[in-house]
């Protein structure tokens, strides 16, 4: 009961061009039916999030091992709450990150949780970038 | 199913069967001449009632299944056509569908008595674990069940549950990919849990038969919890528990065609006619009424893991029942204390229940952790104590002694149980979304309202001019041919009407000899077509937002009615939420915000829209549309012809489900009576 093949074979990397996403903006692409948020953040954004001591976080990670070095504006993440798989909303909450309408949880501008029932951060998902502004994902 | 039977019948065709396969002795032992005791009141007919639940579900959905298509693209689609256009398909998806909300009524009520009157003690223990399994099978069933017409509490619920494995330590990440059958909730999903709906209640049915026969090895218990002793204690099954059970059946169809006929939607959610879109989360997500208490204690637990756990144990802590409570006296009746308890124990679970329906946020996660704690301690700590420290009352020495002592005290407290198990019912079904904030829809007098609505004529003629001229600019109407303004209970339409009216439609239609697409003029059989070639035209089109399809739009609009409203439309059958949302909208917009709220730019301010940012500008306008009837051409009459109209694209079978209701209903009650003075009659020496 597996996946099958061709289910895995539409599961491929994909290419995804950041050209046209404008710094504060953000975009939904759909990786393996999930969705996957490309934030383009703002100095105020990052700033916010390396701010914040890591070892408060209820799961202590840091922005720079969140994000690729050089890139640190874009943030890639899988957009599931942790919790039970809700799709959070961008750009709400209070953490200038992303707020989750089904039970409250409350994500930082780095994917992080900082509030509500989910246990863990947003996952990043396996990608690289292929030229400044081109990402592979998967 | 007690030993060998010495039933021989007289016929030599059947003898000679008999010889060979006794299957009619064991069904004239185990449904005949089988002793059932002489005091069961009609708490035990709700046996007979879930094995009736059960075969009606199964034939139900075999017949659903022949229709159905189970595809992430179709599913949602064929449902609908399912109910449109095959014949009676509006009444057996309702049947299905009530059927399952009834099924879990009823096996409630049914695990409560076994509860109360201690059916689960000495030696019925392997009775009630195979009850428990029964129930739990049957919440699989009904979940996957629930995610087949693949709308969107279909869709969210399929995901929320199925993350709820995740939480397993190691293993959880494989088990949901197991159960998704790809990288998420889709088509594979789809499909192997629609193969499973159908498989599970077989196995229930399977398990049913072993329940019954542990039941009729070890019998049936009673309301006094003494075992039969001699012949007067007893009473043959047939005619005395069979036309007993016909009777109860017969009140509990009323029950069950009150919803099939006159409120198929209260039990659903309105968010689950619109298709799946696996983008958009709907803002609660409320499982259906039966999961509820289970999915208060879920979300009561701050932690993942803990949660589940928490939920599952709250099932399985049922099976160790009988070790729990040690207590010798099985029937709550001489039991001073736990019959207290007991109705603290429904009190908890009707309210974990109603908080399973709220949101998750202030008092409400504190009392759902403060009853979750009340529930585990009943099983833990209140039964095994009362066991030790409870003084029973005497119990009568034999059934025929407790029948001789009968006083009304009985009628008294059943009054109670009933009144109690009917806010059971009825207490679960708290709609999340009560307190958005805004004004609440002013409610309207709908032609099509109440048990005798119809659908008025004028208003839907006149509303399919405002559809066709206004709102099909931006709105398609997909699920409506231009055949059904023809039909029976709608607008009214003669055939040549039909066709007069199809033919104005250019239908896009081929590919031609020549391989080319062409454009024909519309047939009766055509559908309306789509004002966009697709949702992404649609959206591009309108600033963003894809105005929806209207079809159903007056079903998968609602509003929270809040406590104590949606008790009262339980009884009052108002079920115009979605019209009296619709009709609100088109009157709601305001040319300047209040103070205050801010509008983004290209949004519209609209009184009674979710966050009053509607996308939509201000479709209706004095005199807009000319009426030939002479009817007023104001947005008030626009918008309650329109809406008229929509709710016929959303029910076009409803002038049929009422009419056929009424029917039902004359049927059942004299049916009902002629059960009642059949049974007393049967009973007539027995008391």
């Amino acid at each position: 009961m597996n996946p099958d093949a061709s289910t895995i074979a539409a599961g491929a990397p994909i290419e995804v061009d950041l050209s046209p996403v404008a710094e504060g903006q953000d975009i939904k692409v759909f990786w393996r039916g999930k969705p996957i948020y490309i934030s383009h953040r703002t100095k105020k954004q990052i700033d916010e999030a390396r701010a914040v001591p890591v070892a408060s976080l209820p799961d202590p990670q840091s922005d720079e091992a969140r994000v690729k070095a050089g890139h640190d504006q874009w943030l890639v993440v899988i957009g599931i709450c942790t919790h039970l798989g809700c799709i959070p909303i961008a750009h709400e909450g209070n953490y200038d990150g992303f707020f989750c309408p089904c039970h409250g949880s409350q994500y930082d501008s780095s994917g992080r949780i900082r509030q509500g029932p989910a246990p863990a951060n947003l996952p990043v998902p396996p990608y690289q970038f292929v030229s400044d502004t081109k990402i592979q994902i998967g | 199913m007690s030993g060998p039977s010495d039933y021989q019948p007289s016929n030599p065709a059947l003898q000679w069967i008999e010889r060979r396969l006794p299957i009619l002795g064991l069904v004239h032992s185990s449904f005949v001449v089988y002793p059932t005791p002489r005091n069961l009141n009609y708490w035990w007919t709700f046996g007979a009632i879930l094995s009736f639940m059960l075969g009606m579900q199964i034939l139900t959905g075999v017949i659903l299944a022949m229709h159905y298509t189970p595809h992430a693209d179709l599913a949602f689609k064929s449902v609908e056509l399912l109910v449109r256009d095959v014949n009676y398909g509006w009444l057996l998806r309702n049947m299905h569908a009530c059927g399952a909300s009834m099924f879990f009524f009823a096996v409630y009520i049914h695990m409560l008595r076994g509860l109360y009157y201690g059916s689960y003690k000495e030696p019925r223990e392997v009775l009630w674990i195979l009850g428990v399994i029964i129930y739990l099978l049957m919440m699989a069933t009904g979940f996957m069940g629930y995610v087949l017409p693949w709308g969107q509490m279909s869709f969210w619920g399929a995901t929320v549950i199925t993350n709820l494995f995740s939480a397993i330590p190691y293993v959880g990440e494989s088990i949901v990919t197991l159960l998704w059958g790809g990288y998420s909730v889709g088509n594979p999903t789809l499909n192997r849990f629609f193969s499973l709906h159908y498989l599970l209640p077989f196995l229930i049915a399977g398990v049913v038969v072993l329940h019954v026969w542990a039941l009729h090895v070890a019998g049936q218990n009673n309301p006094d919890g003494v075992e039969p002793k001699t012949e007067k204690d007893t009473v043959p099954f047939t005619p005395h528990a069979t036309i007993k059970d016909g009777f109860g059946v017969a009140c509990f169809l009323l029950l069950y065609a009150w919803f099939i006929f006159y409120m198929p939607n209260y039990l659903g959610d309105a968010d689950n006619y619109i298709p799946a879109n696996p983008g958009v989360t709907p803002p609660h997500i409320v499982p259906e009424w039966y999961y509820l208490p289970f999915y208060a204690i879920l979300r009561s637990i701050p932690n993942k893991l803990a949660g589940v756990i928490g939920m599952f144990s709250a099932i399985i802590i049922l099976c160790f029942l009988p070790w729990l409570d040690a207590a010798k006296t099985k029937s709550s009746k001489y039991r001073p204390l736990a019959k207290q308890f007991f109705w603290i124990f429904v009190a908890v679970c009707i309210l974990l229940g109603y908080l399973g329906a709220q949101p998750p946020e202030g008092i409400y996660v504190i009392a759902g952790r403060v009853l979750t704690v009340c529930y585990f301690a009943y099983f833990l700590i209140v039964l095994p104590l009362l066991s030790r420290i409870e003084t029973p009352r005497p119990v009568p020495n034999s059934i025929s002694e407790a029948i001789l002592a009968k006083s009304g005290k009985a009628v008294a407290s059943i009054a109670v149980a009933l009144v109690a198990a009917g806010a059971l019912f009825v207490g679960t079904l708290g709609d999340a979304r009560a307190e958005e904030g805004g004004p609440k829809p002013p409610g309207n007098n709908w032609s099509f309202a109440g048990p005798f609505g119809k659908y008025d004529r004028g208003a839907l003629q006149r509303g399919l001019k405002v559809y066709k001229e206004v709102c099909s600019n931006c709105h398609s109407l997909s699920y409506i041919a231009f055949r059904n303004l023809g039909d029976p209970g709608g607008p009214g339409y003669s055939v040549a009407q039909v066709a007069a009216f199809a033919s104005d439609y250019k239908i896009k239609d081929g590919p031609n000899d020549a391989g080319d697409m062409f454009e024909r003029p519309g047939r009766a059989a055509d559908y309306f077509p789509s004002p966009f070639p697709n949702e992404q035209a649609a959206r591009a089109a309108n600033g963003g937002a894809a105005p929806p399809d209207l079809s159903l739009i007056t079903k998968a609009r609602s509003y929270g009615r809040g406590f104590p409203m949606f008790l009262v439309d339980f009884f009052s059958q108002y079920q115009e939420q979605g019209p009296d949302y619709v009709s609100a909208v088109l009157q709601g917009f305001e040319d300047k915000a209040p103070e205050g709220v801010t509008i983004p730019e290209g949004s519209y301010y609209n009184k009674y829209f979710p966050g009053h940012a509607i996308k939509m500008p201000k479709p209706l306008s004095d005199g807009q549309v000319t009426y030939d009837d002479g009817s007023p051409a104001t947005v008030a009459q626009y918008a309650k012809d329109v809406t008229t109209f929509l709710m016929w694209t959303a029910e076009p079978h409803m002038e049929a489900r009422k009419r056929i209701g009424l029917q039902v209903f004359v049927f059942l009650i004299i049916f009902a009576f002629l059960m009642y003075f059949t049974k007393k009659k049967v009973w007539a020496d027995s008391h």
